[in-house]
């Protein structure tokens, strides 16, 4: 089970990176503006091979992945505390191995994109920047990768460190008051969920499932029978944090705030990968390790998701600010990424885990235009940009593209992740999907109109002199509108990678899809469904299972 | 029996197993010998010797005893010493040993002269920056008894936990404060501030010692003795008057909650950390905690073991208010010692949740994190010494502005010790918080661990604040200097950081001592 260490080398290269970023000297106070700029360069060059170096350790993961083989690959497990049964455990199923796909995709478009993000006259050095993103890469693959629930939560927690030294120390706008507000809100839900992490492990020492020793390890600990009580308590601890981490309605709050002051590079690792710890942790966690809870709060978690989809929707439409915009359409996308998971359909989790590569892909690139947009302008609002088009057709076409992946056009990857969504929950629940669809309308008002307003119409003096992509911007955002269109028109091999995963999930939550309307005659093979279709009335009293 | 046949026995006293206390108490004694013979000039290094060296060999022979297989032999639990008045068993040596090398870092601190002065005053009639004083710096004017107040009040930090009877433990109780209370009125800068320290921790002191020996009182009222095994036998056989019992449980466990600062018994704390100079304030806020608890979780453990129904629910009360007033509180907090002492009042409360859970695993895990934040809190403090202005340290928060941005390192280690503080990942706290919160929900207290993970949130508000304070704030203009550290107080700042990483990444040798120590509980 301990081959070659793959995901570890994958997230230790990062580290390395970072390690190296730090041991760079700094200019001396006197030193020439040349000085500076070559070790400025050599610094932003590394950071970007270790990203690389990074990526193309987690192709050849995915590469050697076996679609038909086990549930989780490349494992390591090594006894890290053992006093408390503690693991450093790695290992990936498919829905792990596309999110790490993603953050390894991210990270070196966000580096190449986030080039002159730290102004000559920063308050901090650029190397602390860059070495911030790669220690932020190393937590990211870690909390994909850790199959120890204990491992987990201390990527988890210790993710929040770089991300918040990233906001409130290279921001904009109220800064400080966005990463306190940030750091807050996900060590509240974090420390929640550590009650839960905690009384699941006492739970397990007291189980047969874990030879009464304790222990956090994922495939152990999904083997524990919790009383129906105990399992509801501990989903709502892990459930807040990740509905906090995600974010959910009511738990948003934060994630505006902190999309409008990061700069976009950070702001797209934010929106793209870290929050999409939340939602994995909820297929993963949540509806793993406990999943009579997780049928019982379903309906809540829908009607929340519902929720969320339209009034994220709603709140874009009406935000004058780029960033917050994009924040907001991001609220939209993770309700429709819940609606997925808990719809406890196959179609809907495929969809849900196929949406969340997705997400990270088209906002991220998204962002990063806008970023770009931002940076040339000297603004943030809405208002203060038109004609953009025909100044910088590059710029605007690419953005064009990135947004319509945002109101899922077909064609585009979004397209299919948000039609799995919404027919996975059709298929079990029809009246949130049916609100759902409604978020489709808004978000192409929301996108089309921001469109409109900022990229159409007479160029505006201040925008008149703009220039269009520079060589490096396109490299950093081509890749990601390339394989939105790529996995848009072929989505079947990330579909087959997710797909034996999700299934594993639902054999796991003891959920069986719902049978097609107009099935083969069910009594063949299924003596309740039989009675059912011989007694109507009796299966309306309840009377049968 | 005649008076003049009653010939009274010699004590038996096994020196070997009360080596360390001895050394301590005996490099003292040396040091007071020192401070009356010795010429000036030769006072601090004969002083540095004696007590870094009588720490040093302390803690060797803890280790060596903690070792001895005689004592342990044959599965028990340790051994009574000096006819059963202090007790030789393996938390005990594990606190000591805490003890001793979180003092052994203290005095690091203490005996750093590499700025100008040290922070100690050197004649009380002369100011501060007054010719007066460098003219008595200059005759070598110094308050080199520093060094042997600190040993005695070492010495009964020592003592205070491994006692077996109530009345050995006030008489440590004694022995380790007032040398404090001397100590916290010894800053060479704001003198009064530091005179008002002293004074109100003697006066308070003085008042919870007084009600520590009435409960005692009441307890030997209760039982006839005043050893913790008596009091705890004639709990399970059940004669004597209940109501002497709970007075004296009410009395004695307020004297100790008073010493870990608990509240109610809180208020004493902000203002002498503030007030006393900040080596003084690593060492309460490291060791004298450590030793507090040690005792507390002796008396609470040994002697009212069989009353866990009795004495839990005021514990929870005392528990709840502590976390959440001590986090509550420092929110509005401008001084960063003041800081930190709400900081640790709030820590004393998370404590006191693996306490209340009376098992092994709530002693293993105290014993883990009492370690663990000693480093932590010993590494904060000295960082506080290195951040000066003209005038001292600058304690006001509003001078820390920036810190970030001119002296990085500095800056980054103490921000390192407050995500500790806050119970981060990948740090000791974080560990340790996690040990005495499984204890708890372990022990059956859920409710209070998520009383405790709120207060931990609130709490790492105004750790956060500081670091968003030092980071993301502009510099202020003429702000506070940073001192390039001497090698001892370099030395005290590397080791509090390098433990509080290593716990975090590695803590495995550690819990395993610690849960090897707790495996029997104390010896009766």
């Amino acid at each position: 089970m301990n081959g070659f260490p793959w995901l570890t080398v994958a997230g230790a290269i990062p580290l390395a990176g970072a390690l190296l970023l730090a041991l760079v000297p700094a200019t001396p106070a006197d030193g020439a503006e040349a000085d500076r700029r070559a070790r400025e360069q050599l610094v932003k060059a590394l950071a970007l091979v270790f990203s690389l170096a990074a990526l193309a350790v987690v192709i050849v993961i995915a590469v050697r992945f076996n679609v038909s083989g086990p549930d989780f690959q490349f494992t390591e497990s090594y006894s890290w505390i053992p006093q408390f049964g503690v693991h450093y455990a790695l290992g990936v199923d498919g829905i792990a191995l596309v999110l790490i796909g993603m953050t390894a995709v991210l990270m070196p478009v966000v580096i190449l994109a986030s080039w002159h993000d730290v102004p000559a006259a920063a308050r901090h050095s650029v190397k602390t920047y860059f070495a911030l993103m790669l220690v932020l890469e190393t937590m990211m693959i870690g909390v994909f990768a850790a199959t120890d629930v204990f491992l987990f939560y201390v990527f988890f927690e210790a993710m929040l460190i770089p991300m918040y030294f990233m906001i409130g120390s290279y921001g904009t706008g109220p800064r400080q008051y966005a990463a306190v507000k940030f750091l807050l809100y996900s060590l509240l839900g974090g420390l929640l969920m550590l009650v839960a992490v905690i009384a699941l492990y006492v739970q397990a020492t007291r189980s047969a499932a874990t030879g009464f020793h304790g222990s956090f390890l994922f495939s152990e600990l999904v083997h524990v029978s919790l009383s129906p009580a105990v399992q509801k308590w501990l989903f709502l601890g892990f459930f807040i944090a990740f509905a906090i981490k995600a974010p959910l309605w009511p738990f948003h709050t934060w994630l505006p705030d902190a999309a409008a002051s990061a700069q976009p590079g950070a702001a797209v690792l934010m929106l793209g990968v870290m929050d999409k710890v939340g939602t994995f942790g909820m297929i993963r966690y949540c509806l793993e390790l406990f999943p009579a809870a997780a049928r019982y709060f379903t309906p809540l978690i829908l009607t929340l998701a519902v929720i969320a989809i339209l009034y994220g929707a709603i709140v874009a439409i009406g935000q004058t600010s780029l960033k917050r915009l994009i924040g907001y359409t991001s609220i939209s996308h993770f309700g429709f990424i819940a609606l997925g998971i808990f719809a406890m359909t196959t179609q809907g989790q495929s969809g849900a885990t196929f949406y969340m590569v997705n997400h990270g892909f088209a906002t991220g690139a998204l962002f990063i235009l806008a970023g770009f947009l931002i940076a040339r302008r000297g603004s943030d609002r809405i208002a203060d940009y038109g004609g953009v088009q025909k100044v910088a057709p590059l710029l605007a076409g690419l953005f064009l593209v990135s947004g319509l992946a945002g109101l899922s056009l077909p064609g585009l990857s979004t397209f299919v992740s948000e039609f799995l969504v919404l027919v996975g929950t059709f298929t079990r629940y029809k009246v949130a999907a049916s609100f759902a669809t409604a978020g489709i309308i808004l978000a192409s008002i929301y996108i089309l109109w921001m469109y409109q307003r900022t990229m159409t119409g007479p160029v505006r003096d201040e925008v008149a002199g703009m220039p269009d992509l520079r060589p490096r911007e396109l490299w950093a955002v081509a890749p990601l509108v390339a394989l939105i269109i790529a996995t848009g028109v072929y989505p079947k091999p990330v579909l087959d990678i997710i797909n034996p995963a999700v299934r594993a999930t639902m054999t796991q939550i003891h959920v069986t899809d719902p049978a097609p309307p107009h099935p083969a005659p069910a009594y063949l093979n299924n003596t309740t469904a039989y009675l059912k279709t011989a007694h109507p009335a009796a299966a309306q009293k309840g009377i049968l299972p | 029996m005649s008076l003049a046949a009653a010939t009274i026995p010699a004590p038996s006293i096994e020196y070997s197993q009360l080596a360390p206390m001895l050394i301590v108490f005996g490099a003292a004694v040396v040091g007071v010998l020192v401070e009356a013979f010795a010429p000036r000039h030769l006072r601090r290094p004969a002083h540095l010797v004696l007590s870094l060296g009588g720490l040093a060999t302390a803690f060797v022979l803890t280790c060596v005893i903690a070792g001895s297989a005689s004592i342990f032999a044959n599965g028990s639990p340790g051994h009574n010493a000096a006819m059963g008045a202090v007790a030789v068993d393996r938390p005990t040596l594990f606190i000591q040993g805490t003890i001793l090398v979180l003092a052994f870092v203290s005095v690091l601190l203490i005996a750093d002269s590499a700025q100008d002065v040290s922070p100690f005053a050197g004649q009380a009639a002369a100011a501060p920056g007054s010719p007066e004083e460098r003219e008595g710096l200059l005759a070598g004017l110094v308050h080199t008894e520093i060094y042997p107040l600190t040993l005695f009040a070492v010495g009964g930090m020592l003592l205070f936990p491994a006692s077996n009877d109530l009345l050995t433990m006030f008489v440590a109780l004694e022995v380790l404060s007032l040398p404090l209370y001397l100590l916290c009125g010894l800053a060479r800068r704001r003198r009064l501030l530091s005179h008002e320290a002293a004074v109100k921790y003697f006066l308070l002191g003085a008042f919870s010692s007084a009600f520590f020996l009435f409960g005692i009182a009441m307890l030997y009222g209760y039982s006839g003795s005043v050893s913790l095994a008596a009091i705890a036998s004639t709990v399970s056989s059940n004669t004597g008057s209940t109501t002497l019992l709970f007075a004296g449980i009410a009395l004695t466990g307020l004297g100790l909650l008073f010493k870990i600062g608990a509240v109610p018994f809180q208020s004493w704390k902000p203002d002498v950390y503030q007030g006393a100079p900040t080596p003084v304030t690593a060492l309460m806020a490291s060791c004298t905690v450590v030793s507090a608890f040690g005792a507390l979780l002796r008396v609470f453990y040994v002697a009212f073991g069989n009353l866990t129904w009795d004495w839990r629910p005021a514990m929870w009360a005392v528990a709840i208010l502590t976390m959440v007033i001590g986090a509550i509180i420092a929110i509005t907090q401008t001084d960063v010692k003041r800081l930190l002492a709400y900081s640790s009042i709030a820590h004393a409360g998370f404590i006191l949740t693996a306490v209340i859970a009376a098992s092994a695993a709530g002693l293993s895990s105290s014993l883990f994190y009492l370690a663990a934040y000693g480093f932590t809190t010993v590494g904060a403090f000295a960082v506080i010494t290195l951040v000066r202005d003209p005038g001292g340290e600058a304690d006001h928060l509003s001078r820390w502005a920036g810190l970030g941005k001119r002296s990085p390192l500095v800056a980054g280690i103490f921000a390192f010790f407050l995500l500790a503080f806050a119970g981060i990942p990948l740090t000791s706290g974080f560990t340790g918080k996690f040990a005495v919160f499984q204890a708890a929900v372990a022990g059956g207290a859920t409710p209070l661990v998520i009383v405790g993970v709120l207060a931990s949130a609130i709490a790492a508000f105004f750790y956060v604040r500081v670091i968003v304070l030092m980071f993301f704030s502009d510099p202020v203009p003429d702000g506070p200097e940073v001192v390039v550290p001497s090698l001892f107080t370099g030395t005290a700042v590397g080791l509090g950081a390098v433990a509080t990483l290593v716990l975090g990444i590695v803590p495995g040798p550690v819990l395993d001592l610690a849960n090897h120590a707790a495996t029997q509980l104390f010896v009766r």
